[in-house]
């Protein structure tokens, strides 16, 4: 294994360890969507995907 | 008349919490521009990337949430982005050196820009609480960062494609959340909403400079 695939292997366990308060946060106090947030949160992230494909058909 | 100024009062701070974390935003992603310039002109090492970035998130997990409500905080934030910032110059030396590097760089900048400035100015005038979404991006980056463990042995680039398409989703939800946040008074530390604004705009676009160098890279 190169030096690059070890550091690359630390670097990812430690994003592991840095979004684990992330998630037992949620676990400890989820917070319930309104009728409607999951669908605008879809739409608006849906036109995020939208404008990367623009993004990519455009250097191509 | 008693709780219209609690109103007012309460409207304030958030309006300050935002301009102060714009304000800081605005200074560190400018700090991080003029690290990247001096990496690039030194030519440092790709290895630089992957010790930056091991630097920073220990300072941001261990130190910056300790100095966060004191002055000292605004240094560490300034350090942890002009490491990161540093660590961006031999990735952005790499990528330019591809037939069409300079519109590859110029297009992903745009793209990150374009996508943030939307994703704040919808979260702000909509005044939607997106904290709902939190569950989607802890599990959602978990999964990610497994596929990228695991992507470094399988060097996979088809999973580098959904990876990095993954990560654009997820850190743009992670932009609605803490603008949401910030606006209906969750967060009022201007520097850890600094620091988590950063992190998403940062992670775009590394994700969008491998997504357009994966597809429109002709070298």
């Amino acid at each position: 294994m190169e030096w690059m695939q070890i550091l690359a292997l630390v670097a990812g366990g430690m994003m592991l360890f840095a979004i684990w308060p992330m998630y037992k946060n949620w676990r400890a106090n989820p917070t319930e969507a309104q009728p409607g947030d999951w669908s605008t949160a879809i739409f608006i992230l849906g036109l995020v995907m939208l404008f990367v494909l623009m993004l990519i058909w455009s250097v191509q | 008349m008693h709780q219209a100024s609690v109103g007012s009062l309460s409207t304030l701070e958030t309006n300050k919490v935002l301009k102060n974390t714009y304000l800081l935003l605005s200074a560190t992603l400018g700090f991080s521009a003029v690290m990247a310039s001096l990496s690039m002109a030194m030519n440092v090492p790709a290895g630089a990337y992957l010790i930056c970035v091991i630097a920073s998130m220990v300072l941001g997990m261990f130190v910056l949430p300790r100095t966060a409500n004191s002055a000292s905080g605004l240094g560490v934030i300034f350090l942890v982005t002009g490491l990161l910032g540093f660590g961006l110059g031999p990735i952005l030396n790499m990528y330019l050196a591809l037939a069409n590097g300079a519109q590859v760089v110029g297009t992903a900048l745009g793209g990150t820009a374009v996508i943030f400035l939307g994703l704040a100015g919808y979260a702000m005038t909509s005044k939607r609480d997106f904290s709902f979404m939190g569950g989607f991006v802890a599990i959602g980056l978990m999964v990610m960062v497994i596929g990228m463990i695991a992507n470094i042995f399988l060097q996979l680039p088809v999973m580098a494609v959904v990876i990095s398409g993954g990560i654009i989703m997820l850190m743009s939800a992670l932009i609605l959340m803490q603008i949401g946040s910030i606006v209906n008074g969750g967060e009022t530390n201007y520097i850890m909403a600094t620091y988590s604004l950063y992190l998403s705009i940062f992670n775009i676009f590394i994700s969008l400079l491998q997504l357009l160098g994966i597809f429109g890279g002709d070298d």
